[in-house]
């Protein structure tokens, strides 16, 4: 099996779903193929977050480390999602742990050169910040409804 | 499904009275959540469908309602899953093998699994809600060839607070059931999911135009599970909930279960979106 380029990686992930081809080529000139064995990290709190990860297979934990407690783990995303928002924003530091649960196989994508492709296309910019806007907001929605302790007697 | 208006012939005349059941076995599932067995001390139990509830009586203490959890179709004892959360719970979740108890019942509308048949099913469970909706899961794995694909979805609060894990593990190792479990907070030992029951929705595989939903949970975890099932297609009258309400009488006379114009003992517990979704939105009731 030969090694598919990244232009169809991205076209079959759900993130880039109905996308142009076109945008979807020249996004993929920002990106690269990684892998990550189980327990390794694709990113530590507080380091430079400058890369948007396109999950193509496995499950990532996003965790942070509480004193007397270990790590916590806060979310679980996995294949068909994407992690990282941290590129997005100044000062572009991660805010958690990205930590491989599974055999994890990504695209990486630059996010400065992301960034600069927005700013170059302003309407793949909006869309493209509308569809992260979209899990924004449901995570928002999980992270609340989780504040609630619903399950609490 | 059925409405349990009629009571079991036992009980037509005494509904009220509770009879005396004798624990014959007692099962921790976790550090709030006791299993019990339960066997007549005279005569036979009633037959139950799956879905339905008992008023279970701690003598001196006072009663409460519990969903059958165990299989209806097996013979022997009667089988609840009591979690510990105020005087009576925590009474029969100490209760021993031995120990006597009143029960009344059963009483309420079930699942209707058979009504299900053909179709493929999402069994969305959290916390303790699991424990009506196992019945469910041993009624389609004992028929497993007359359903589609059949997603079981488990939320709770943490790994430690799931319940019927040597279950769970059994029936992930399945084929033909679909079994995703997600917990709201996890260690850095834990390898399965983190976030909120209805995140496993989109992950699960089902017909949305003719998929039959069974939902329960804490009230919030259905209102927003059966909402997010309506926004993945499934018709509000195809998404079955189990609520649970102060029930008293457990026949509909007292009215401390009431939701609306439903008696959640009589009407329900089981009953479909469409009929009390939009009851479940009003703070007042």
């Amino acid at each position: 099996m030969g090694i598919e380029p990244l232009e169809v990686l991205l076209r079959d992930h759900p993130f880039f779903r109905d996308l142009d081809a076109s945008d979807i080529q020249f996004i993929a000139g920002c990106g690269r193929n990684v892998v990550f064995e189980p327990g390794a990290y694709l990113f530590r709190e507080g380091e430079e977050a400058d890369q948007l990860f396109i999950l193509r297979h496995g499950r990532v934990a996003l965790e942070i480390m509480v004193p007397g407690r270990g790590p916590v783990v806060i979310d679980t995303p996995e294949e068909g999602e994407v992690i990282g928002f941290s590129w997005l924003f100044a000062p572009y530091r991660w805010r958690f742990d990205g930590r491989a649960l599974e055999h994890v196989r990504a695209v990486a994508l630059d996010g400065v050169c992301l960034r600069g492709k927005c700013e170059d296309d302003p309407k793949l910019g909006y869309e493209l910040m509308k569809r992260f806007a979209s899990i924004l907001v449901r995570r928002l929605q999980s992270a609340r409804l989780r504040v609630i302790d619903m399950y609490r007697p | 499904m059925t409405v349990t208006t009629e009571l079991p012939e036992a009980w037509q005349s005494e509904p009220m009275v509770p009879r005396q059941y004798r624990v014959v076995s007692r099962r921790r599932e976790t550090h709030d959540v006791v299993t019990l067995a339960l066997e007549p001390l005279h005569g036979r139990g009633s037959p139950v469908r799956p879905g339905q509830f008992n008023m279970l009586y701690a003598f001196g203490i006072g009663e409460v309602p519990v969903s059958i959890s165990g299989d209806p179709a097996a013979a022997g004892p009667i089988v609840h899953s009591i979690r510990a959360a105020g005087l009576v719970t925590r009474a029969l979740c100490d209760s021993h093998p031995g120990t006597v108890v009143g029960l009344r019942g059963p009483f309420g509308t079930d699942w209707g699994v058979d009504t299900a048949v053909g179709r493929d099913l999402v069994i969305v469970g959290g916390g303790i809600g699991l424990a009506p909706l196992r019945p469910v899961i041993y009624s389609v794995l004992a028929n497993r060839e007359r359903y589609g694909r059949v997603s079981v979805l488990i939320g709770a609060r943490s790994p430690a607070d799931l319940l019927y894990t040597a279950e769970l593990q059994n029936w992930r190792s399945r084929f033909d059931l679909d079994v995703r479990v997600t917990v709201d907070v996890a260690g850095g030992t834990w390898r399965g999911p983190v976030g909120i029951v209805t995140e496993l929705i989109p992950r699960a595989s089902f017909d949305p135009r003719s998929a039959i939903a069974f939902v329960c949970g804490p009230e919030i975890m259905i209102r927003f599970a059966a909402r997010s099932l309506v926004d993945h297609g499934l018709d509000p009258a195809n998404i079955r909930v189990s609520l649970e309400r102060n029930m008293k009488c457990a026949i509909g006379l007292c009215g401390h279960c009431q939701l609306g114009s439903e008696f959640v003992c009589r009407d329900g517990p089981v009953f479909t979106y469409a009929r009390v979704g939009r009851l479940l939105a009003i703070q007042e009731v």
